[in-house]
């Protein structure tokens, strides 16, 4: 495309330059805003009275003696051990992915190389699954896992997360594979493989792409898990957007709004060097599959 | 409400602090030889201090943990429905408790108390049809707070009754002190329905009609409560039905607003100047619940915060619950620090300046919040609907109505109403 | 491929669906159609350390034979879909009759929850979905046109609002709106007017939620589409230009075709989780001026009393309505399977 982009007439390029830098600032300028926040106390990032105060630190120089306080990451991660929720974050999300990608991309899989009509039904159930609120599956667990002992341990929210993941994965995967020839693996098969050997052998070393952008949803799914997480896991399992909703929660102790922002910041943070490292992945990723719906 | 009541209510509060010199029980520690004690509740402060005051019986034999968490009222029935249940204990409040008794999961008290809990003040056992459901430990109640500078600058004397708050709150603005005088936790569910309910309670209401589960909140009481809450509202912040606890202790810090009611729970968080200038903490006082239209019964409402124990768990885990948590809400878990965080109803609690507001409340006869089965729904309903008229999108009869037949179908699925 | 090689590769994801996805959907849509059974309620006694009052309580002996007897609770067929906080189907009657023009009826139907609920997610839905995948294409085109070494850190602040957690994101933005926060006193600034406040009026609520809607799910677009972008056959785009064609016409002919199926993949997904929105109506505490049936659901489970069988029944409705609502994409999908 890049020859083609020589030849864009100037006002063209201008218009979409203005354009790409007016949505460049509308995505940033909140994180940006929240990062310049979260070294500022509560009353000025949050200020009721003016928001120049969260520029200019008013408050924060009257309480703390200098512009920039770290009270907010202090509290977090050494008075609240956020580090703990971060661990169990990891944990969970981990987890999920490598659950996730292996029975989605064996799933997936066998969608894409089915000629029967069930197929197509097995992948419209999926999407249905896809629309039950959230809300009520984390209620209807809840008496059953109690009863069960299974609440508030970590594999069963794992188990939860990948179960609730699955359309998607399936869905993008399956789209995956359909763009893979089916050559492929079938002339593996006339030369002798099994159906599963034919997939470990000559698939599985061309699907990195397609997995590793569906990996990246699921890792976004996990992350950023509330409804989940927040009702299924017990206090010392927390994982770390619950652990920053309670945070928001308990207002009454003095500075535990600005733990949340500072908590917030550490938990974008990981994401800014995931994508950085990832984003050829993803983009290529995608266009290895999804483009033939 | 009778001059007995009012006694009664004091003396569960004030009797308790002559006893609590006497109190030597603390020292002999919990006592508990094994067993389980698992806790869910909110995660206020005070009920962090009880938590950690419990897990001090934690040791041979003898596992304490808890669950504090905002999302307490969505796990508790779920987790001690179970068996065994996954929670010994919920810490629970006046209307909370409601669910637990509606499914069955609390066993009563009775035994526990005549055998191991002699020593509790009689005052602080909930009862229904005299059986003992939960030990209380705190109370609280929304009152007045004002700002002593302001009201004196536009030449007011603080408010008894919300009329005179409207007045204040008109001459205030009158002199250009601040537009928008008065804070409100006014926000669109749990805390706005609540803010009817002390309104209503207020305006000498009933909730439900005599003997059955029909709600009688549509009626000139109810009317005359909305209107006087729409009036209030005209001089609150156009945000008002998005103000909660935490919004509503912000803008008083930041010096935005003059008069509220509010919980007694925080006024130390008003009073003691942190995130505050000491301007405005300094001039920050406390008064009674108010009265409104010429009624002798305050708009306001009593709360009491206690424990239960629940039903699904073997004798030995219930007792050993039982002794823990009698532990932790007795005077040992006075000390400076927790002092302050609630008006306790334990020996041994002194009353500070920021208790003011609860105690007036108390000794003027306030009602305490309905317990009743299906108060609950109301509360839902009057939350859903009630935001409707501080829209404009619908006349005090409309919400009103709306209120009723939101109420009698969620009472009727639930097998209230037939 | 084989039947029984088939059952054996989805096995896995199967057993994960059937166990947390279908049974609760059964159960799910079985509680909707019972309900709690009726309770016995008695007159008692209540000493709190406030005093005694008269109070009532559910007679647990007796309401207990009655739920061992029926341990689902008492069969009400479609009375919970069709009451007052669902359908409102004798509701809707009566403001019919009693309606001078269709005008009032509908404003009186709106106040209903559950149609209220409808239009704002109807209204959300049928912005966000269009709109997002619209400025997802765009700035596709933009990053697309710019040099390979700005690329990348484009790409990155473009992901910014995808990857951050709704709830948090949605919270820091509550507080940027805020009429004394720096978005709120820009807004103020622009439209000259000091008092206006987001957060008091209905229509501006709605069109904040939108906007953030719009803005949180580009990225996925973007990607999406960037990603599509790379792999548009170069020589049908040459071929078209030594043809003559304008810039518009490649984009017409070329481009679009060649996304159609993306668009599709995007527009069920979306078209979902948009249907379904709730994250934003808890973070910005719209719930005053605007409501969904997640929120409903949310709303019924959360309660001191809770409400099962209502919640079941608005779930039930929820999936329905989003099958209706994909149900074009769906049939545009099973004509395009056989040919994939």
């Amino acid at each position: 495309m890049s020859s083609v982009a020589h030849r864009r007439p100037l006002a063209l390029r201008i218009a979409l330059s203005g354009f790409l830098i007016a949505w460049l600032i509308l995505a940033a300028f909140p994180f940006l805003w929240t990062l310049w926040g979260s070294f500022k106390v509560e009353g000025d990032f949050f200020s009721r009275a003016d928001w120049r105060n969260a520029v200019f630190g008013t408050l924060t120089l009257a309480e703390t003696g200098a512009p920039f306080t770290a009270q907010g990451y202090w509290g977090a991660w050494v008075k609240e051990a956020f580090w703990r929720a971060a661990l169990n974050s990891a944990i969970v999300v981990v987890c999920v992915v490598c659950i996730s990608l292996t029975f989605g991309t064996l799933g997936g899989y066998a969608l894409s190389r089915s000629p029967y009509r069930y197929a197509f039904w097995l992948l419209l159930v999926a999407l249905v699954f896809r629309a039950m609120p959230p809300v009520t599956l984390v209620s209807g667990y809840l008496l059953p896992f109690f009863e069960w002992n299974l609440w508030g341990h970590l594999p069963t929210a794992i188990i939860v997360l990948v179960a609730i993941n699955q359309p998607f994965t399936l869905w993008m995967l399956t789209s995956f594979f359909r763009n893979i020839p089916k050559d492929l693996d079938e002339s593996a098969m006339v030369d002798g493989c099994s159906r599963f050997q034919a997939f470990r052998h000559v698939i599985i070393p061309v699907m990195w792409p397609g997995v590793i952008t569906t990996g990246l949803f699921s890792f976004l799914l996990a992350y950023n898990d509330f409804a989940v997480t927040a009702m299924l896991l017990s206090k010392e399992n927390q994982t770390m957007v619950p652990k920053i909703a309670s945070f928001l929660g308990t207002t009454q102790t003095a500075g535990n709004v600005m733990f949340a922002v500072a908590s917030v910041v550490s938990v974008t943070a990981p994401l800014f060097v995931l994508v950085m490292f990832f984003q050829r992945q993803i983009v290529s990723g995608l266009t290895a599959g999804a483009v033939k719906g | 409400m009778t001059e007995t009541v009012r006694g009664l209510a004091l003396s569960a509060l004030l009797g308790a602090t002559a006893l609590g010199l006497s109190a030597g029980i603390a020292a002999a520690g919990c006592g508990i030889e094994k067993g389980r004690v698992s806790i869910v509740g909110n995660e206020f402060p005070a009920i962090q201090s009880v938590a950690a005051k419990a897990a001090e019986c934690a040791g041979d034999g003898v596992e304490v943990k808890a669950n504090l968490t905002a999302d307490h009222q969505r796990i508790n029935v779920a987790g001690m429905s179970a068996r065994p249940a996954e929670y010994t204990t919920a810490i629970i409040a006046t209307s909370s408790i409601v669910a637990l008794i509606n499914e069955d999961v609390i066993r009563p008290l009775d035994a526990l108390v005549a055998a191991h809990g002699q020593d509790i003040d009689r005052n602080r056992l909930i009862t229904l049809d005299g059986e003992i459901k939960a030990v209380a430990f705190m109370a609280n109640a929304m009152h007045l707070v004002y700002r002593a500078d302001i009201l004196e600058q536009a030449g007011v004397q603080p408010p008894r009754t919300y009329e005179e708050l409207l007045d204040a709150a008109e001459k205030i603005r009158a002199a250009g002190l601040m537009p928008y005088p008065v804070g409100g936790v006014y926000m669109a569910g749990w805390n706005l329905a609540n803010e009817f309910v002390n309104m209503f309670h207020g305006h000498g209401g009933e909730f439900f009609k005599p003997g059955s589960a029909e709600t009688a909140v549509n009626g000139p009481e109810g009317k005359a409560a909305l209107e006087m809450m729409g009036r209030l509202a005209s001089y609150m912040n156009p945000d008002f039905l998005t103000h909660d606890s935490n919004a509503m202790q912000a803008e008083w810090r930041a010096g935005n607003v003059a008069l509220a009611n509010f919980w007694g729970s925080r006024a130390i968080n008003l009073t003691s100047g942190e995130g505050s200038t000491p301007e405005i903490a300094q001039n920050t006082r406390l008064g009674g619940p108010m009265t409104v239209a010429g009624g002798t019964t305050p708009a306001s409402a009593l709360w009491w915060d206690g424990w239960t124990v629940a039903k699904n768990i073997s004798d030995e885990d219930a007792l050993a619950t039982f002794l823990a948590m009698k532990y932790a809400t007795s005077p040992a878990l006075l000390n400076e620090r927790t002092m302050i965080q609630a008006v306790w109803m334990i020996p041994g609690f002194q009353p500070s300046a920021a208790n003011e507001g609860v105690i007036a409340a108390m000794a003027a006869g306030t009602r305490p919040y309905p317990m009743r089965p299906y108060m609950g729904l109301l509360h839902t309903a009057l939350g859903d609907n009630l935001p409707a008229y501080f829209r404009g999108s619908a006349t005090a009869e409309e919400t009103l109505a709306a209120v009723e037949a939101a109420y009698t179908a969620a009472a009727r699925e639930k097998g209230f109403l037939k | 491929m084989k039947h029984r090689t088939f059952f054996w590769f989805f096995l896995p994801t199967a057993t994960a669906m059937l166990l947390f996805i279908a049974f609760p959907i059964v159960s799910v849509a079985i509680q909707s159609v019972y309900a709690p059974h009726e309770q016995v309620i008695v007159e008692v006694e209540n000493c709190t350390p406030f005093g005694c009052t008269r109070s009532s309580a559910i007679d647990q002996e007796a309401t207990r034979a009655l739920r061992e007897a029926q341990p689902l609770g008492r069969f009400v067929g479609l009375e919970i879909y069709l009451n007052r906080g669902h359908l409102a189907v004798k509701e809707l009657g009566e403001l019919w009759r009693a309606a001078p023009d269709l005008g009032s009826f509908l404003s009186r139907a709106l106040n209903l929850p559950f149609y209220g609920a409808l239009a704002f997610t109807l209204t959300y839905t049928a912005l966000v979905t269009p709109l997002s995948i619209l400025l997802g294409f765009v700035i596709a085109l933009a990053v697309n046109a710019l040099p390979r070494a700005l690329r990348g850190p484009t790409i990155f602040f473009s992901l910014l609002p995808m990857i951050v957690t709704p709830l948090i994101g949605g919270l820091i933005l509550f507080w940027m709106v805020d009429s004394r926060g720096v978005l709120g006193a820009f807004i103020q600034y622009l439209a000259g007017d000091p008092t206006l406040s987001v957060k008091a009026s209905t229509p501006l609520m709605w069109t904040m939620l939108t906007v953030y809607g719009i803005w949180s799910s580009a990225p996925f677009a973007f990607v999406v589409y960037y990603a599509g972008l790379q792999t548009v056959p170069q020589d049908t785009l040459e071929s078209a230009m030594i043809d003559g064609a304008t810039r518009w016409h490649r984009i017409r002919y070329v481009l679009l075709p060649h996304l159609m199926p993306l668009t599709t993949f995007m527009a069920l997904i979306k078209l979902m989780d948009n249907f379904r929105v709730f994250e934003p109506i808890i973070s910005f505490q719209a719930a005053a001026h605007a409501q969904s049936l997640s929120y409903f659901i949310y709303q019924d489970l959360g309660g001191e009393t809770r409400l099962l069988s209502s919640a079941a029944a608005t779930s039930v409705l929820t999936i329905l309505g989003i099958v209706v609502l994909l149900s074009p994409v769906l049939v545009r999908t099973w004509r395009n399977f056989g040919k994939a």
